[in-house]
């Protein structure tokens, strides 16, 4: 608490200002000073051993190191920087806050990427959907063209890159890399199996390409500007760094907040009145989801472990992509559940059996039970489903499929089924739901 | 005769040329067409093709496989609800049941006045102003009953014809630069950039062994 004021606004310290998403108030605030820093007078291995320093993770669900990623990008002549602002990972609205907010951050952030990895152009990724943003994003590249961030010859320096806003016409799956590389191509978003088609060696077109989060890219310049070693010292091992944090449900100030890693518990965020300010109505915690509907569920007993990825996946689950989602005492939790598995059905991409057919099986005998018609023989059965999407339902889970959606369809289910199995035997026995 | 308006068709092709390969724009060109006739009709969809080297069946077999691409009619308002878990938590499902009865269609279905199309759909990212609704794509949230009529009312007055663009509409800031260095031109300074990396590498290298000795 005491150290609180200290902990810089690395990726948000934009967020409220006047105009925040046009250049005046950009360059006001630093900003292009990280890539005029990183073009005139730093070398590529230069920039990219700082961010190595940083330990920066991934922001966008898989939390890989951002600077181990680029040291794995094959030589090739023809080299992509791809930008993920696909965003559609239920209940988080993170990067949508950034695209809309401090798009030139995102922008600079991708420039210095593309020179440290060389790439040859970078597009950035925006969800269809969020129409505001793809137009904030836009005026933001066309400002930076003309102030000559972008272009040829960026600064005097020699370096050139163009940057492409692409707009996604509406597919969660595209978030997952190689599904956003086929979409970025002009097909049906269907992952490519890894490997071969590891991005880093066949990527965009069959060439290396580098996929990056809207976050990840917007802690960029900040490193850039006040070195990886000072990023690293924030945070606690290997959650270095701050990171914004998507508080949902039944909290009463849902909202981002960026906060140092590893340091604040999820009580923390919950109930200190500059963040969650406690659940609503003054109600218990039921459960809560930890990282994205692609997360298994804590229940109130975790509330007390630090947000931080190494002990959120020691306790068998993730912070993937930042997303909290608060449950409270009168909570229906077969319904949530049954959410969240229409969810994944809806957006399976159908390529394979597990996952397309057990999550339309799995749909079917959830909403069967939260409707009143369920049979107590259903709740092994649910959990024979699971188990055959991915096997022994361990954490981190067996892959059957190509991508990691379909390992992600048991997450909520299972852990439904798991913590509030009662729950589920009245909905069976009252042939409905209690909770209407 | 193409299907794209002379002004529109000018747009594709500087569309098409932002990418090393011509297919990419295929998404794009498919949002541009439904800004000119609200979804993608056939000739539409006949022109893509050959502006991206692709058939008409290609450009079919993927546009269908994304929500935000219609190969049927919609209303001039595509009303969204989002029921996903954030929105469910504070009343996203009887959201949609009310905005089912207010419009008089199940999600789906386009009312007869062919002014709205209802959807259920799954998170929109504004999972802070729960429940949340998209009209075209623009954000309202968060929403009673009550507040939802209102918008509807407002909808139909022509109130919000500033803020909501038709059906089809998605970006209305253009891109101002085309592609300003072509390829091989980077090509050539990336293999520079790659020579210059392994110089210094090199030296480095010679450096320490040197001071090894
Ligand atoms: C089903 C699925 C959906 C995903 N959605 C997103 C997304 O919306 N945004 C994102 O940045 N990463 C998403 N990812 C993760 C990406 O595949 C990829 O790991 C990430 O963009 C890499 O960026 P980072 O290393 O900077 O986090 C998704 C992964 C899967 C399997
Ligand atoms: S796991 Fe599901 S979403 Fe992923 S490739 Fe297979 S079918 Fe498609
Ligand atoms: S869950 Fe409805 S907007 Fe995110």
């Amino acid at each position: 608490m005491e150290q609180a004021n200290q902990v810089p606004k690395i990726v948000t310290s934009r967020i409220g200002l006047d105009e925040s998403w046009g250049i005046k108030t950009y360059l006001a605030t630093g900003g292009y000073t990280a890539l005029r820093k990183a073009l005139t007078s730093m070398t590529p291995e230069q920039v990219a051993d700082e961010v190595s320093k940083s330990n920066l993770l991934g922001r966008g669900g898989a939390g890989f190191e951002v600077g181990r990623k680029w040291s794995m990008l094959k030589p090739a002549p023809v080299r992509y920087l791809v930008v993920n602002g696909d965003e559609s990972e239920p209940a988080t609205f993170k990067d949508h806050m950034l695209i809309e907010n401090d798009p030139h951050q995102i922008v600079e952030g991708t420039l210095i990427s593309a020179y440290a990895v060389g790439a040859a152009r970078a597009f950035i990724f925006v969800r269809g959907e969020f129409a505001l943003g793809l137009e904030r994003l836009q005026a933001a590249v066309n400002e930076a063209y003309a102030y000559g961030a972008i272009g040829r010859n960026i600064f005097g320096s020699g370096f050139s890159v163009d940057l492409v806003v692409h707009p996604g016409a509406g597919a969660y799956i595209c978030g997952e890399e190689t599904a956003l590389l086929e979409s970025l191509e002009g097909k049906r978003g269907n992952p490519r199996i890894k490997p071969p088609y590891f991005p880093a060696v066949m990527g965009l077109y069959g060439e290396p390409t580098i996929v990056n989060n809207v976050e990840s890219m917007s802690n960029i310049p900040w490193i850039v500007n006040n070195g990886g070693a000072s990023f690293a010292a924030l945070g606690v091992g290997r959650s270095t760094g701050t990171r914004i944090f998507a508080l949902a449900g039944h909290v009463n100030r849902p909202g981002n907040y960026e906060v140092e890693m590893a340091k604040l518990t999820f009580r923390d965020l919950v109930d200190r009145p500059e963040y969650g300010g406690g659940m609503r109505l003054g109600r218990q915690v039921k459960a809560f989801i930890p990282g994205g509907v692609s997360a298994p569920w804590f229940g109130p007993d975790q509330l007390d472990m630090p947000l931080s990825q190494d002990d959120v996946a020691k306790a068998g689950s993730m912070l993937g992509s930042g997303s909290i989602v608060m449950m409270d005492d009168h909570t229906c939790m077969v319904r949530a559940a049954w959410r969240i598995a229409k969810f994944f059905w809806r957006e399976s991409c159908g390529q394979c059996t597990p996952c397309r057919e057990g999550s339309g099986w799995i749909e079917k005998m959830m909403r069967r039970i939260e409707l009143g018609s369920g049979r107590e023989s259903d709740l092994d059965l649910l959990m024979d489903a699971c188990d055959n999407i991915a096997p022994g339902l361990t954490w981190p889970p067996q892959q059957t499929t190509i991508c990691v959606l379909g390992p992600s369809i048991p997450s909520s289910v299972a852990s439904a089924i798991r913590m509030f199995r009662d729950e589920f035997l009245v909905h069976i026995k009252e042939g409905g739901c209690p909770y209407e | 005769m193409g299907a794209f308006s002379p002004e529109m068709r000018e747009r594709a092709e500087s569309l098409v040329a932002l990418y090393p390969e011509r297919r990419s724009a295929l998404i794009p060109l498919c949002h541009l067409a439904q800004e000119e006739a609200g979804y993608l009709t056939q000739p539409f969809m006949e022109e893509i093709a050959e502006l991206t080297g692709t058939t008409p069946a290609e450009v079919y077999g993927t546009a269908s496989f994304y929500d935000m691409l219609h190969t049927e009619p919609v209303g001039k308002y595509l009303v969204g609800v989002c029921t996903n878990i954030a929105c469910l938590l504070q009343g996203g499902g009887e959201l949609l049941e009310h905005a089912e009865q207010a419009l008089g269609v199940a999600a789906g279905g386009t009312t007869d006045d062919e002014m709205f199309t209802l959807e259920e759909v799954e998170c929109v990212a504004h999972c802070d102003k729960a429940p949340a609704v998209q009209v075209n794509y623009r954000f309202f949230g968060p929403l009673t009953g009550e507040s939802f009529d209102n918008l509807i009312a407002k909808l139909r007055a022509g109130e919000y014809d500033g803020v909501v663009p038709p059906h089809g509409t998605l970006v209305r800031v253009r891109r101002e630069n085309g592609i300003e260095v072509p390829l091989e031109e980077v090509f050539a300074e990336r293999r520079e950039m790659d020579r210059a990396k392994a110089e210094r590498k090199a030296a480095a290298e010679a450096a320490k062994a040197k001071e090894g000795n």
